[in-house]
């Protein structure tokens, strides 16, 4: 498996990443699907069976066009329906900042799918760390770029502060990514030394504990 | 079978399309119902449209609501120049696209427009059936469609779609012969009907036989109950349409006066729109035959059993890909029944896709040119279509 290291696709970055984890021929959920960029990516190269779950209706009826599987609701309701294990991957991709219960999904969600890949805008980047230190004010930046009064983004969210919760939440983190976007984040780079501070995003596939690891 | 002709006046039309009819269950070898009465001979009218493929891969079966007809798509002649029902989705390049796929659209049993219903006569005694009619479910209308695809020797159904009390046989249809059907779309529908829907349904049955001429479902040779029917079709546009829909569309303005008249005539523009749909269609249905599919709506049930372990079994058997559509404003079939639907589908591992649409229109959303509606539905079709041929035999 590689790690793409620009998109020619004017897929979103973080996306290309999640896209170059996938395994073929798994069966994966996707929540907050969108318009079914990644899906349709997923099924055309690499015979993925998909699902996705997507809240607003004229995204969901762009998904359903395309010819892709995807239910219009909310996706704390959605994922209650399916069996245990109904899934190899789920992706809650730039997703999660907006979630009422982060907790309660994340086990809904590795109750339904073996693994849960999480993406999501990295709070501790330093440029909104110096918004807030310089100016005295809510950082606004490319990735969150709302006021606080109508940010959909209702947590905030840090690398550091996330690998806290998993470990909380008694799941284990296989593999993560810190990524740096630009070009309106489709393209980007790996970044290695102090994530927490200078990525813009972060990736992360998380699976249940095993009874070894408890 | 139809006349194709997209360089003709009708533009996007089908074209000229012809009502045709298939008999079947003679005396010795009737139909056996769900209630346990046996009928025969059966006969139902149906339309075709497009072209049927040479390895019949491209078979869409559209089942219609309650009043309406085999008569989905195109026009009859010149002399009947009143398009389908479904004129608006069905025909080359629209939504179900006549170029690529072949349309058939079938009257259900117990209706009035040309298929075995109330009004046809009863073998028995030469007389029309009137009550003696025996008691139709929707499986059963579903039975007698298959026995019609059976006899156009179509093994496999590319897609059923429907509203309302078609979406009703469409999800009939995916559990009844799920090896028949491989995508199905039922629209504005519910899996049983809700006490709502029995009630307005019991409300407009007992208008009919509260009326003189109902004479107890025998009036073929008399006056026929007019004006019950009427009322029946006034209570159920009500239900067609919505708070919103009826606010916007004739809000309180009156019909061709400045005032009111303080009498009990058609003051408002609302009530003369009633009266008007009321009397146009006494002209064209038969009030025993509302009085037979009102009950099999009423009587439809796929769930029967509310428990969560169960609900979880009633499309076990489905082998459809499905997409379910809802609209927003629809206060007959909510889009919570369509959500209670797709919950059971998940649960059973279908594979279904769902949206709700935002219309204000009420119920008859469906009947509507909805963009979204015609987007969503050619786009799922592509997909199965495509899917389809690569799970067929080559030819």
């Amino acid at each position: 498996m590689s790690t793409p290291s620009s998109a020619s696709n004017n897929l979103r970055y973080d996306l290309s990443v999640i896209a170059s984890w996938i395994e073929p021929k798994s069966k994966v959920l996707d929540l907050g699907c969108g318009e079914g960029t990644l899906l349709s990516l997923l099924r055309d190269t690499k015979q993925v069976i998909g699902i996705g779950i997507e809240k607003n209706e004229a995204k969901a009826i762009s998904c359903i066009e395309k010819g892709l599987t995807v239910i219009q609701g909310d996706i704390t309701a959605e994922v209650e329906d399916y069996n245990d294990n109904a899934f190899d991957y789920i992706i809650l991709s730039q997703t999660l900042q907006q979630v009422y219960e982060p907790a309660q999904l994340l086990h809904r969600l590795l109750r339904i799918g073996r693994r849960v890949i999480v993406s999501f805008p990295n709070f501790s980047h330093w440029r909104s760390r110096l918004h807030l230190l310089l100016k005295g004010r809510a950082p606004k930046t490319e990735q969150l770029p709302y006021e606080w009064h109508n940010t959909p983004n209702i947590r905030v969210i840090t690398i550091d502060d996330f690998r806290h919760f998993v470990r909380q939440q008694g799941c284990v983190i296989r593999r993560e990514e810190a990524i740096n976007t630009h070009h309106h984040d489709t393209a980007g780079h790996q970044v290695r030394l102090f994530p927490n501070l200078l990525a813009t995003y972060a990736i992360f596939l998380l699976e249940k504990k095993l009874k070894a690891e408890s | 079978m139809s006349t194709a002709s997209p360089q003709s006046d009708q533009g996007s039309s089908v074209g000229k399309v012809a009502k045709r009819f298939f008999t079947f269950a003679e005396q010795q070898e009737a139909m056996p119902l769900e209630s346990g009465a046996r009928i025969g001979p059966v006969t139902l009218a149906y339309e075709t449209y497009g072209e049927l493929a040479n390895n019949k891969d491209n078979v869409i079966l559209v089942l219609h609501a309650l009043s309406g007809d085999a008569h989905a798509a195109g026009i009859h002649g010149s002399d009947d120049p009143k398009p389908g029902w479904w004129d608006t989705l069905i025909g080359p390049g629209k939504g179900i696209d006549t170029d690529r796929y072949f349309v058939i659209c079938s009257n259900t049993l117990g209706g009035c427009m040309g298929s075995t219903g109330p009004a046809s006569i009863n073998p028995a005694t030469n007389r029309p059936y009137g009550l003696d009619f025996p008691m139709i479910t929707i499986a059963d209308m579903v039975a007698a469609q298959k026995r019609l695809i059976d006899a156009l020797g179509i093994p496999r159904l590319l897609a059923v779609i429907g509203g309302s009390m078609g979406g009703m046989q469409v999800l009939d249809w995916s559990v009844r012969y799920p090896g028949m059907v491989f995508a199905a779309i039922p629209l504005a529908t519910t899996m049983r009907h809700s006490p709502l829907a029995i009630a307005f349904n019991e409300v407009a049955r007992q208008a009919i036989m509260a009326d003189p001429n109902w004479n107890k479902g025998d009036y073929y040779h008399g006056k026929h109950p007019d004006l019950g029917l009427a009322v029946a079709r006034m209570i159920g546009h009500i239900t067609y349409l919505s708070d919103d829909a009826l606010r916007n569309r004739f809000g309180r303005k009156l019909q061709d006066r400045n005032d009111f008249s303080f009498n009990f005539g058609a003051d408002f523009q609302v009530e003369s729109y009633l009266h008007h749909q009321g009397k146009k269609f006494v002209d064209r249905f038969d009030a025993n035959s509302f009085l037979y599919l009102t009950r099999a709506a009423d009587y439809f049930d796929l769930v029967r059993d509310e428990s969560e372990e169960h609900v979880a079994t009633v499309f076990a058997k489905a082998m459809a890909r499905f997409l379910v559509v809802s609209f927003t404003s629809d206060w007959l079939y909510p889009t919570y029944q369509s959500r209670a639907m797709v919950k059971a589908m998940k649960k059973s591992g279908c594979d279904v896709s769902f949206c709700e649409i935002e219309a204000q229109c009420g119920h008859d959303a469906f009947l509507l040119p909805i963009k979204r509606l015609a987007t969503i539905i050619k786009g799922f079709l592509d997909r199965v279509h495509t899917e389809f041929r690569q799970q067929q035999p080559a030819l």
